[in-house]
């Protein structure tokens, strides 16, 4: 049990620095790709505009495998939001692994409100 | 616009390496430094702000959770309070205007400021509450002399401040560990490096929670986030790195009056409706 758990903390401290190393990669990546080829308008953020960025998930990945800087970033971006989510898969597993069935539940609760905000926004 | 990013990369930097060394957090001031030194749309700046929050939670979170100082199941439990209410807050945030945005956003950077200058004494034994004792939330962390056990108290007081955490994290687009911090120390009675631990465990996943509707309402651009979560990710590996032997007191106190400063100019931009 106890042997198990660590085990379980070191998986969940692999899945965190490898998503924060993967997403700031390829922010960084877009970014200088971004600030070299500045041929299109500078985007005014003084002010909110709703209407400007009407992105979902697939459209994000469509840009980004056509190199698209501003869409290499909000991959990037993606990865990172996505990186908390597989750390909740990664305990929910491990805790199934452990037969640790309350907190199982307790996990597949959280990710079910995590996938829900997601699934609802309509990304 | 290589500029805008290089300063703004800049202040971030500098706000993640204070933040992380004096335990307040980088990402509470960058929505402050980017709507009144940047004049950058508030929806923007939270919506970087939020970003940035998860990769410094994650990235430090990393290193607790391994050092044993995190403790898995009190956080995965409080996180079903807390991404219920930052599903919320985001969702509220949506409907509200600026001006109350940023009024609310002081009150929050007060609030915090205060509680980062306050003492944290450590906890004498206490009976645990049944209710950790049914769901296993006691544990032990690393302390100079070995290994040691503490037992939680007041589960349900601490659950219920964690959604009004969840709701702040997700209206303000910030990580409010303060909170979380006030919630699992002072509530539930967690030694303190356990406390800060886990709560910053927690901050990623809360973050994240409102993380969709801040990209689908389009306020998380990537522009103005790149800048801001390499700048904040890098200054706050850095100050984590120096930890120890840092003056962190005087630190603090010089920080807190920082915060405190920017929460009355965002309090005075929300009602001059500058915001």
């Amino acid at each position: 049990m106890r042997m198990n758990d660590e085990r379980l903390d070191r998986s969940v401290g692999i899945v965190l620095r490898t998503g924060v190393i993967l997403a700031a990669a390829l922010v960084l990546i877009g970014g200088i790709a971004f600030l070299v080829s500045q041929h299109q308008p500078v985007p005014d953020r003084h002010k909110f505009h709703p209407e400007a960025t009407p992105f979902t998930i697939a459209g994000v990945w469509q840009g980004a495998i056509h190199l698209e800087p501003a869409y290499l970033i909000l991959l990037g971006l993606l990865v990172l939001i996505a990186t908390p989510i597989v750390r909740v898969i990664t305990c929910l597993a491990g805790f199934a692994l452990e037969r640790d069935w309350l907190y199982a539940t307790i996990s597949l609760i959280v990710l079910t409100c995590l996938l829900g905000s997601i699934i609802a926004s309509g990304l | 616009m290589l500029l805008f990013s290089s300063l703004v990369f800049l202040a971030s930097a500098a706000a993640g390496f204070i933040g992380s060394l004096t335990g307040l957090g980088g990402g509470v001031v960058i929505t402050p430094v980017l709507a009144l030194l940047f004049h950058v749309d508030l929806r923007y700046a939270m919506g970087a702000s939020l970003v940035s929050v998860i990769a410094t939670s994650s990235g430090a979170a990393s290193a607790y959770v391994r050092e044993g100082f995190s403790n898995v199941r009190i956080g995965m439990l409080l996180e079903i309070a807390t991404t219920c209410g930052a599903i919320t807050g985001a969702i509220i945030a949506a409907h509200t205007p600026t001006t109350a945005l940023s009024i609310i956003m002081g009150i929050v950077l007060l609030f915090s400021a205060y509680t980062s200058t306050r003492p944290h004494p450590d906890h004498e034994a206490n009976r645990a509450d049944p209710l950790a004792r049914r769901l296993r939330l006691n544990g032990e962390y690393p302390s100079e002399s070995g290994l040691k056990k503490y037992e939680v108290q007041g589960v349900k007081g601490g659950f219920s401040l964690m959604f009004g955490a969840g709701v702040t994290s997700g209206l303000l687009g910030i990580g409010s560990g303060a909170l979380k911090v006030i919630a699992m120390d002072r509530l539930m009675r967690i030694p303190f490096k356990v406390s800060t631990a886990t709560s910053n465990f927690m901050i990623g996943v809360t973050a994240a929670a409102s993380a969709g509707v801040y990209l689908r309402r389009g306020w998380i651009v990537p522009d103005v986030t790149m800048p801001v979560m390499l700048g904040v990710l890098l200054g706050s590996l850095v100050g984590a790195r120096l930890l120890s032997g840092a003056p962190v007191k005087a630190l603090r106190y010089l920080f807190a009056a920082v915060v405190g400063v920017l929460a009355i100019e965002m309090i005075y931009g929300g009602i001059t409706g500058r915001l």
